[in-house]
């Protein structure tokens, strides 16, 4: 049997690699533990002493069901869900017996528990954690989220519109060649605003995309905008969230190069490390006040938009570094495989 | 047939190289209907009150963003000239800017400018009221970058990060900077609404630069007298009692 929303989505199982997951998990069974110890025992000083010898055996056991269903995970989602449930369950129930069964007399053994109340406790825990993964893979992956996203979806600037078009109609008699040029950068930025959200697109189309819109963004600022790209070492295959580093630019130039007269540079820096894409974007700090205040608004859509792509596994930095502000996101290095190999609308 | 009376003068102001090119395209193009003759352009507000003062043009395009000075507090500056250009703001896009401009009844351009337009707003083009550029002023909130002051016909600039402080006279301000002192015609209430960031109250008719201050102290004799000294200054402000404890509030550290 497929389960499926009315998207036509599988519901799958979470991720077990993803920080998020393991978080939630963790917490959840430290939450039941405390509550099991707190019914067992009278005054706060036995809970202590008896929250510490539960943990000693606890932790361990939690932190290798976890390294299982990590190391499980994909066999697990291959599996049918109903399916993939039952095992899951299964082992998140058999490595806490398995470790208190070998753990438990190395620790001391000073504790009565036995091999059946630990399989109770993890089938219970375990079965509430997966009846809430359920509901949030539902809540979450359907309609919810896409309309989120698609919410999301950076716009563009109409003062950027409206300024670009002027630019062009300036160039339209006297250098009509680069007029064509800017139209198709126009064209092709509003073709990816337009496009769907929630497909992940390879990180060489956005850093194409960004360089559109930089040029149109050079016609109109001139000598006033230096941008440095240090992208040699950049993995172009990454999947990233659609308009990611555009908006930051855009922000970049509105705040750091519109409001001054001098020129000033923007610098983006893309590289991977280990498995994670780093993404680097810093402009000058006005001196001059900036025409607008509190515009923080590009970096919260970004930061939503990567939490709903990749949950905690994602991180947004922005912070003033002296006369620089500078924007640092890590995320996780995914390739096409590891996607379903749905169809993704090809831009250049 | 009259004797053809001179060309209307016309300056461009817009900080986009491409946005000034256009402008004079489109002035070429509505030659025949309504000829002018264009005497300059400049690229921010700042240079824009230069070439005003040079050029003496009869009617300026005013870009309401650009940098060093937008083009609201250019205008504003502008209302000390005893005979201020006509002025026709442009804005590629600006829903509260271009709501006050419909509400002042003044003129305004939206970029990119049809030639139609641009005819229709030279032929109404007339110098704004001071009241309805304060109103513009609110619906495009921003701290003025400069005070201005109307010397013997020519309009002085003098830049606020330059003030040390500003004085309340019977009906004037004194701003006082490292070199000299002027006198503007503003109320101290208005300027610390607007200013208030930069400044800082120390008694009831004056305004001090945070930035400036070196020192506080107490006057000899007195209880609880105090005063402060500004960099570069050697003048003794009185501070009053109840802007002290504020103060030094303030001024921890």
């Amino acid at each position: 049997m497929e389960k499926r929303n009315h998207n036509n989505r599988h519901v799958e199982l979470p991720n077990f690699c993803h920080l998020g997951v393991n978080l939630r998990i963790a917490l959840t069974v430290e939450a039941a533990l405390i509550a099991g110890v707190v019914a067992r025992v009278a005054d706060s000083r036995a809970f202590y002493t008896e929250f510490i010898a539960l943990s000693a055996l606890a932790q361990p056991a939690l932190l290798l069901t976890l390294l299982a269903l990590c190391a499980a995970g994909r066999w697990l989602r291959s599996l049918d869900y109903a399916v993939g449930m039952g095992m899951t369950l299964l082992l998140g129930t058999l490595v806490p017996v398995l470790a208190t069964f070998w753990l438990g007399p190395l620790l001391g053994g000073q504790q009565d528990l036995s091999l059946t109340a630990v399989a109770l406790f993890a089938l219970a825990v375990g079965a509430v954690l997966l009846g809430y993964f359920n509901l949030r893979a539902r809540a979450l992956s359907p309609a919810i989220t896409e309309a989120r996203l698609q919410a999301l979806q950076a716009r563009i600037r109409p003062h950027f519109l409206f300024n670009s078009l002027n630019a062009v109609l300036s160039l339209v008699r006297s250098d009509p060649r680069r007029a064509e040029r800017a139209l198709e950068d126009l064209a092709e930025l509003f073709r990816a605003l337009m496009s769907d959200a929630r497909q992940l697109v390879p990180l060489a189309d956005e850093v194409q995309l960004t360089r559109a819109y930089l040029e149109l963004e050079q016609l109109r600022l001139g000598d006033r905008l230096v941008v440095e790209w240090h992208v040699e070492k950049m993995p172009a295959d990454a999947l990233i969230p659609p308009l990611l580093i555009q908006p930051l630019v855009e922000n970049a130039v509105y705040h750091g190069i519109e409001p001054q007269r001098e020129p000033g540079e923007i610098s983006l820096n893309i590289y991977r490390s280990a498995d994670r894409v780093h993404i680097v974007v810093k402009n000058p700090v006005a001196t001059e006040p900036s025409h607008h205040k509190g515009n923080r608004l590009a970096l919260e859509n970004i930061r939503e938009r990567l939490m709903l792509h990749f949950d905690l596994d994602a991180t947004l930095k922005s912070e003033p570094l002296g006369a620089v502000y500078q924007v640092h996101i890590s995320l996780p290095y995914t390739r096409e495989h590891t996607q379903s190999a749905a169809a993704r609308p090809h831009r250049r | 047939m009259n004797t053809p009376s001179p060309l209307p003068r016309v300056l461009i102001v817009d900080d986009e190289a491409p946005a000034r090119r256009r402008l004079r395209e489109v002035l070429e193009d509505c030659a025949a209907e309504r000829p002018v003759e264009v005497v300059g352009e400049a690229d921010n507000g700042l240079d824009a009150m230069q070439q005003i003062e040079q050029t003496r043009p009869d009617i300026v395009l005013l870009d309401i963003r650009m940098p060093s000075m937008d083009g609201i507090e250019c205008a504003q500056h502008l209302q000390k000239l005893e005979r201020p250009p006509a002025i026709i703001f442009s804005t590629a896009y600006d829903a509260y800017a271009c709501q006050a401009f419909e509400l002042n009844a003044v003129d305004y351009l939206l970029k990119p400018v049809r030639a139609e337009r641009l005819v229709r707003a030279l032929a109404k083009a007339h110098p704004l009221a001071a009241d309805a550029l304060a109103r513009l002023r609110q619906a495009h909130p921003k701290t003025r970058s400069h005070l201005s002051v109307n010397e013997k016909g020519r309009i002085v600039l003098i830049p606020v990060e330059d003030v040390l402080y500003l004085k309340a006279e019977l009906k004037y301000v004194t701003v006082r900077t490292a070199a000299r002192e002027y006198l503007i015609e503003d109320s101290l209430v208005r300027l610390e609404e607007e200013l208030g960031e930069r400044f800082t109250r120390i008694h009831r008719n004056c305004l001090v630069a945070n930035s400036r201050i070196r020192e506080i102290g107490k006057l000899p004799g007195e209880d609880d007298g105090h005063f402060l000294r500004l960099d570069g200054l050697d003048e003794r402000l009185a501070v009053s009692r109840r802007q002290y404890s504020i103060l030094r509030e303030k001024f921890k550290s």
